[in-house]
């Protein structure tokens, strides 16, 4: 398989979540046509798809940058949101502050970050409160995850 | 290739569904998911499944698209909107559409032959 390296970048708007999930979907398009393995394409694009949902319901939307390399697939996603108080309690399953209104549509279960740090092989998250956040994920061509 | 495996066109019509949009009716079928809350498909539902839910949103969508789900069976009757089928034709989700609730249809599908009604079951 010949992979040449890829930077893709998209802006994700934070006025409608209905539309939310474009630049996951695009860059799954991506990265079949380049050939990776289902479960590479599979993880990348879920733990993108919850970051870019997360960017547009808590930080009225931000940028995501993918680098696209042979061996891996790296993921910055970057708001100028409220930031995360307490990451910890963020990071464990079912916590959420999402409104009603967004609970009505099916997200807000509080699985988003845990379901990013399942699928992705590295996650960092950089935070200050009023400032913003960036999640940088890295998911591995190669990898244990891949038989998920 | 073993001639048993099963398709959505042929759950839809084992199953009785409603045809909403069915651009890719030979997707394989192999098992099946049921929820609502988006985040749980995300992390559980595996690839080639039929996903069962009362969702009818245009976020199903990207949700199914980005799982592989091999179609969405809108349970209770909840189907969803022209301008979201439109969508759906467009990105080769296979949707359907029952009024009988998620669990009579799970345990539909759990009885075709061809289907893996429990985790690690082979189809
Ligand atoms: N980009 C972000 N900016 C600000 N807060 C965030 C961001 N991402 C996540 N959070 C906070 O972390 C919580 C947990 O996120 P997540 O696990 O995705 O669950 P959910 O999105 O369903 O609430 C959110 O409810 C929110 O308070
Ligand atoms: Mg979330």
């Amino acid at each position: 398989m010949e992979i040449k390296p890829l930077v893709l970048h998209y802006e994700v708007s934070g006025d409608n979540f209905t539309g939310a999930g474009e630049a996951s979907v695009a860059m799954k398009r991506e990265l079949r046509q380049m050939g990776f393995d289902a479960n590479v394409i599979r993880r990348a694009a879920i733990a993108m798809y919850e970051g870019e949902i997360n960017m547009v319901i808590h930080a009225e939307g931000g940028v995501a940058d993918v680098n696209v390399l042979p061996d891996r697939i790296e993921i910055v996603l970057t708001d100028e949101g409220p930031g995360i108080a307490d990451v910890e309690q963020a990071m464990q399953a079912g916590f959420s502050t999402a409104p009603d209104n967004i609970r009505a549509l099916g997200f807000g279960a509080g699985m988003g970050l845990p379901n990013m740090k399942r699928y992705s092989d590295e996650m960092k998250i950089e935070t200050e409160i009023g400032r913003g956040t960036t999640v940088r994920m890295t998911v591995l061509a190669d990898s244990p995850k891949n038989s998920f | 290739m073993t001639s048993g495996q099963l398709t959505a066109a042929e759950v839809r019509r084992r199953l009785k569904l409603k045809t909403l949009c069915e651009p890719e009716g030979e997707k394989p079928v192999v098992s099946g998911y049921a929820g609502d809350l988006l985040s749980w498909v995300m992390g559980r539902a595996p690839a080639n499944c039929a996903w069962v839910t009362v969702m009818n949103n245009q976020n199903v969508l990207a949700v199914a698209s980005l799982c592989d789900v091999g179609c969405v069976i809108c349970a209770e009757g909840a189907e969803p909107e022209e301008t979201v089928l439109e969508k759906a034709r467009a990105q080769g989700i296979n949707v359907y559409a029952s009024p009988r609730p998620v669990f009579e249809l799970c345990a539909a599908l759990s009885r075709l032959r061809g289907f893996a009604a429990e985790k690690g079951e082979k189809a």
